[in-house]
């Protein structure tokens, strides 16, 4: 509990704009004011928002993890005040001239505006326990944290600079995967990305991909699957084709953990994992280890041994 | 149809097994190319699509490289200019292929077969060509394996789990030098195709694919990829194995490849389940073939909640060789016959083996750094963005 209490040390000071920003759109229909509660939506428990957010968006009651936006999740997990955002006035192009029922331009001008964020994904910069890392976090409320070229440069200049300085690299995927507006060039931020993967593996830089709700295609087929630790947040979606898919295909209905992080875990894709409040003592604890350094002094001693599960014979 | 809003991959599956089973609900699909064509289109050269092509033609496939190259800045910009209406784009991009080809004429042994040629060509719409890609007689793998390379030896198996039939990997030789092949095969005849699983790839088939990969790497044998997909399969089994894992693990390991590596879309590019074979540093396509994110099905159903807008959608994602192109994806489109490959076979696989023995030629040329350096190089800049200060300049 020693590190959940450190969080809720310096959750409880002012972030105005943060909490401004944590209303998921999903509760339209909720008749419960939407700035002042929260309801949940696995076991229907009311919290107050203020207090929802400050236990990092995890219902009390049930533990299901609610999506975060972007700043809030660097927020929980980097040292006060050392972000430093890099490259965020990157904005996305329409080289196809792309129009479904609505134009794309206006598309990202909508989500540029409700998000208050210039694309699906925020990089930079930060501290883990006095530790420079280099992060590239997804806030889904950005088009579903889909893969654009925006998306794909920042990923990849999170990766430059994770090799340029040594440091460490931590990616946080929450994405529906590639964004079809861009066509061709979002399917080639796989392969950008990726070769970055290869160059980080080639210097010994270490790379966490942590994976959140939802991490699926195209991000989960590059780099989200190639990091040196992969750790998943309980209960994410995790997988490469959509559920609704694999059910077409095969003309069944799929198991309700079918594509869950715990599934992951047993199939052998998720190293790890971790529930929210001990995420950043675990990539603490890891990145000093993957690094040689010294103990963590805040770190605690939580063996994590997992309870074996049922195998498929 | 409702209810399956977000699915990418399922419509292929349904329209695979409709052409099979000879379903007449499905558009088109069973069509020669000379219906698909006079009724698609109404430009009168589309009747000209049997006409037999000459043998001047492969000669020309080894120019449109460079000569698109020096167009391409013009018609970006006047596609730019030419208005947001769909009319209005479907013009300008007509223009271009007529461009080039006139282009093409002048360089050309004989100019008014040429000439004929280029309206032709610029009848197909991306819709036109994306079924083109799916013609039940188009080559597939199998038949350029035939044609293009001796002493094929297929080699099975991902040495984990089991052989995957939907792609062939194998040793062979093309012009008597020895090469790894790989290529997804989607089958032809129904038995087949269920067989093969459409050319849909399971984790074992981009394990396979590594691993024969890797042995090329170190025996110095330069791998040529074929891509004929509608996607990786996406099945329980796929899941479970790491239908992701193996894609992803492939696109960075194929980077490491120590040997020229030439990837060539034939037929059908989709999504992961093509770039999962398709890191290359050269990488062409076929004139009448597509390669995008996402298949026109999949976008429609998704963004038009409508599978029946794919016609749309093809337009809207720009998935032919020559839009491809034109973003700066490959480098090279391999001319066709009139009318598609599949009315003169021939022809087609002479094209491929010059394209392919050409590019192999030229990388041979690079060290094994040199290459690795470019090869890296020509994926960092993939992507078109801007910046907010030239946003705000604008
Ligand atoms: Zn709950």
């Amino acid at each position: 509990m020693a590190a959940r209490d450190e969080f809720m040390g310096w959750f409880k000071r002012p972030t105005p704009q943060y909490i401004n920003i944590t209303v998921p759109t999903e509760e339209k229909a909720d008749r419960i004011p939407k700035d002042l509660w929260h309801r949940c939506r696995g076991c229907g428990a009311i919290t107050l928002r203020k207090d929802f957010i400050e236990q990092m968006s995890v219902c009390p009651n049930c533990q299901r993890h609610e999506r975060m936006r972007g700043w809030d999740r660097i927020r929980s997990l980097v040292d006060e005040n050392s972000f430093e955002e890099m490259s965020s006035d990157l904005v996305a192009d329409d080289p196809l001239e792309f129009e479904d029922k609505r134009k794309y331009t206006d598309y990202i001008e909508a989500s540029r505006r409700k998000t208050g964020l210039n694309d699906s994904l925020i990089m930079g910069r930060g501290e883990m326990s006095g530790i420079p890392v280099s992060m590239a976090v997804m806030d889904f409320a950005f088009m579903g944290g889909s893969m654009g070229s925006v998306l794909g440069e920042k990923v990849t200049r999170a990766m430059e600079l994770a090799i340029e300085e040594n440091i460490p690299c931590i990616t946080i995927t929450s994405t529906g995967g590639a964004r079809m507006q861009e066509g061709i060039l979002s399917l080639m931020q796989m392969a950008k990305t990726s070769i970055l993967c290869a160059m980080m593996e080639e210097k010994g830089v270490p790379f966490i991909s942590l994976l959140t709700d939802p991490s699926t295609a195209g991000v989960m087929a590059s780099f989200a699957s190639l990091g040196d630790l992969i750790i998943a947040e309980p209960g994410a979606y995790i997988g490469f084709a959509g559920r609704r898919v694999i059910e077409q295909t095969i003309k069944q209905p799929l198991p309700p953990n079918f594509q869950t992080s715990e599934f992951q875990r047993e199939h052998g894709f998720v190293d790890m994992v971790v529930p929210r409040h001990k995420m950043r003592s675990t990539i603490i604890k890891s990145i000093r280890m993957m690094q040689g350094r010294e103990p963590w002094l805040e770190a605690d001693d939580d063996h994590l041994i997992v309870e074996p599960v049922p195998v498929k014979a | 149809m409702a209810s399956g809003l977000t699915f990418r991959q399922a419509p292929h599956l349904t329209q695979y097994d409709q052409m099979v089973d000879g379903n007449p609900g499905l558009p088109k699909a069973d069509m020669t190319p000379d219906e698909k064509i006079s009724e698609s289109t109404t430009d009168e050269s589309g009747s000209a699509a049997a006409k037999t092509p000459s043998s001047s033609e492969n000669g020309a496939s080894k120019s449109p490289a460079p000569k698109a190259r020096k167009k391409r800045k013009a018609t970006k910009t006047s596609s730019k200019s030419s208005g947001k209406g769909s009319a209005a784009k479907r013009t300008t991009k007509k223009s271009a292929p007529a461009d080039e080809a006139s282009k093409k004429a002048t360089a050309s042994p004989a100019p008014a077969e040429k000439g004929t040629d280029s309206a032709e060509e610029q009848a197909l719409s991306s819709w036109d060509r994306y079924q083109l890609a799916s013609h039940k007689d188009r080559p597939r793998t199998s038949d350029y394996l035939k044609a293009v390379f001796t002493e094929f030896m297929e080699i099975s198996g991902d040495r984990g789990f089991r052989d995957d039939p939907a792609v062939i990997c194998g040793m062979a030789r093309i012009d008597a030098r020895p090469v790894v092949v790989i290529g997804q095969e989607m089958g032809k005849e129904a038995r087949e195709r269920h067989l093969r699983n459409y050319g849909m790839m399971h984790p074992e088939g981009y394990r396979k694919a590594m691993r024969v990969m890797n042995l090329a790497s170190r025996f110095k044998m330069p791998v040529v990829i074929m891509i004929d997909t509608k996607g990786a399969y996406p099945g329980t089994g796929a899941e479970e194995r790491g239908q992701a894992e193996a894609i992803a693990r492939n696109i960075r390991d194929m980077y490491k490849l120590k040997v020229p590596v030439v990837v060539t879309v034939i037929g059908a590019g989709a999504s992961g389940g093509a770039l999962g074979i398709g890191l290359g540093d050269r990488v062409l396509m076929m004139e009448n073939s597509w390669y995008n994110v996402i298949s026109p099905e999949g976008c429609a159903a998704i963004l038009w909640n409508d599978p029946a807008m794919a016609p749309r959608a093809a337009e809207a994602l720009r998935l032919t060789a020559e839009e491809v192109f034109k973003l700066g994806v490959i480098d090279e489109i391999v001319s066709e016959p009139n009318g598609g490959a599949h009315l003169d076979s021939e022809a087609t696989f002479e094209s491929f083996r010059e394209a392919i023995n050409r590019n192999l030629k030229e990388l041979d040329k690079l060290s094994t750094q040199q290459l690795l350096l470019a090869r890296a190089e020509k994926y960092r800049k993939m992507g078109v963005f801007r910046t907010q200060s030239s946003d705000q300049q604008t």
